[in-house]
Formats: C-alpha cells, structure tokens, sequence
C-alpha cells in the first residue's frame, strides 16, 4: 500500500448519532492496516473529548472508553480545534487526557487524504 | 485531459431521498468522464448503505438512485462497496448474510457487495482522489 497520509476529522457530539463511533472506527482500520490516521475534532466534535462521559440514551456503547484506548493503536495526540473548545464554554483542563491543540489549516494541508464525520 | 484522467473515490454517508448527499455524489460522478476522469470506487458508509437497497422504489417521477447507481457502475465499471458493519445492523443482507442469520429473501444485491472499512482505506491510497458526501 503506499503511503498517503489520512486525517480523520470528527465534527458531531458524541451522543444522539453514530457519527463518532463510526469515524473512530475508520481511523482504527487504517491503524490497524498499519497507517494510523490523524484524528482531529472539531466544531460538536470537541464535547466528544469532555472527560467522565457515560454511554448515550441510544443503547449504543458511548465513545469514550474507545477514545481512551486510542493510543495504544498509535493514534496519538487527540487533536482539537482551540476554537471549537472556547465557542463551546471548555477548557483543555474539562478534556480527557492526551489533548492538544491543532492548527487546522496547516493539518488539512499536510494530509493527502481528508475524511470527515 | 483525458490521458491525465484521475481515479475517483466517493465516500457516500447520507440516506437516499432524506438528504442531499446521495443526489450530489451521483451528479459529481456523472460528471467525471467529460472532464476525462472516472469515478473507480464508491464506498457507503453511515446511513448512506441505503443507497444498496434492493427494493427500493421511489415514485416514478421521483430519480431512481438504484438504478442510477447501477449504471454508474456499468458505464464506468466502478465498484460500489457497502461497509458491512453499517449494513447489516440496518437491515441490508447479501445472500450470504441473509443465509447466515436465517432470513428469507436477501436485501442487498449485485453489483453492491459487502465489504470492510480496509476497503475504503485501499480506495483512499490507490485512487487519486477521495471525496467524501455527507449529510
């Protein structure tokens, strides 16, 4: 396979759709298959970051538990949108572990394949 | 333009007639061989796996998405990969599905196959391009 780099950005809240779970599990195909993506949250998606979450009302199995094992794939930092976080009221000290800041544009530049949830 | 044609990748994630995104990923498609490019995969993922429905039955003045699909496929010979996972929790088996989990009739047919998220990771590497079509 050659070796075009993958960044996966996460835009919805956690809860009420799929749409986290769904991007985390692309970017953990492509760990597995030995190219781990960029994972990068924005807009909602930052609230997916906010530490201590329960699973959802949908029966689903939530995001946090697999956001916190990320790592061990080598999808590492967890990158988020400072601006995002700031519109939404947050501080990085309310995130779980492992945060940082991005800076978007750069990020999007740098990548040679972009996939959004 | 034609001999620097590149090889498209759609990733499709928005249900047919609910929203835009089915509509758009089909015009985008049509529209690649008039500018010497050609559409090689399109991956449904989310609730865009209801594009692959095999009953589906819109009105008949409303476009029929299957069926546009399906031509999509004859005319550029593009594989239309459904992500299993999403698949089959909504309810779209194969044959082979439908056999597996004991139901009668199967609800996803050729040319849409089931198949995994690596694929769609392939399709990023080897294509040109990828384009992703949400909701």
């Amino acid at each position: 396979m050659s070796s075009k780099s993958i960044l996966v950005i996460v835009r919805h809240p956690p809860h009420g759709s799929s749409w986290v779970r769904e991007g985390l599990e692309t970017a953990l195909v492509g760990a597995a298959l030995g190219q781990p993506p960029t994972l990068l949250f924005s807009g909602d998606g930052v609230l997916a970051l906010l530490a201590g979450q329960q699973r959802g009302a949908l029966g689903q199995k939530g995001s946090a538990a697999m956001l916190e094992g990320l790592s061990l794939y080598d999808i590492e930092p967890l990158w988020y949108d400072r601006y995002s976080l700031e519109a939404r009221g947050l501080t990085l000290d309310q995130l779980m572990s492992g945060c940082q800041p991005a800076d978007i544009a750069g990020m999007i530049a740098r990548h040679d394949v972009v996939m959004s949830f | 333009m034609a001999s620097q044609g590149l090889t498209y990748a759609l990733m499709v994630q928005g249900a047919p007639y609910s929203q835009q995104a089915s509509h758009s990923a089909l015009r985008f498609a049509e529209a690649l061989p008039a500018q010497g490019h050609r559409v090689a995969t399109v991956f449904f993922y989310h609730d865009g796996v209801y594009n692959a429905a095999s009953m589906m039955t819109p009105p008949t003045d409303e476009p029929h998405l299957l069926e546009r699909w399906r031509a999509l496929h004859q005319t550029q010979q593009c594989e239309l990969l459904v992500c299993v996972a999403s698949a089959v929790r909504r309810g779209l088996l194969d044959h082979g599905e439908t056999k597996r989990h004991g139901h009668p009739h199967p609800t996803l047919e050729a040319p849409f196959e089931l198949t995994g998220l690596g694929q769609l990771m392939q399709a990023a590497h080897h294509h040109d391009r990828l384009i992703t079509f949400a909701p």
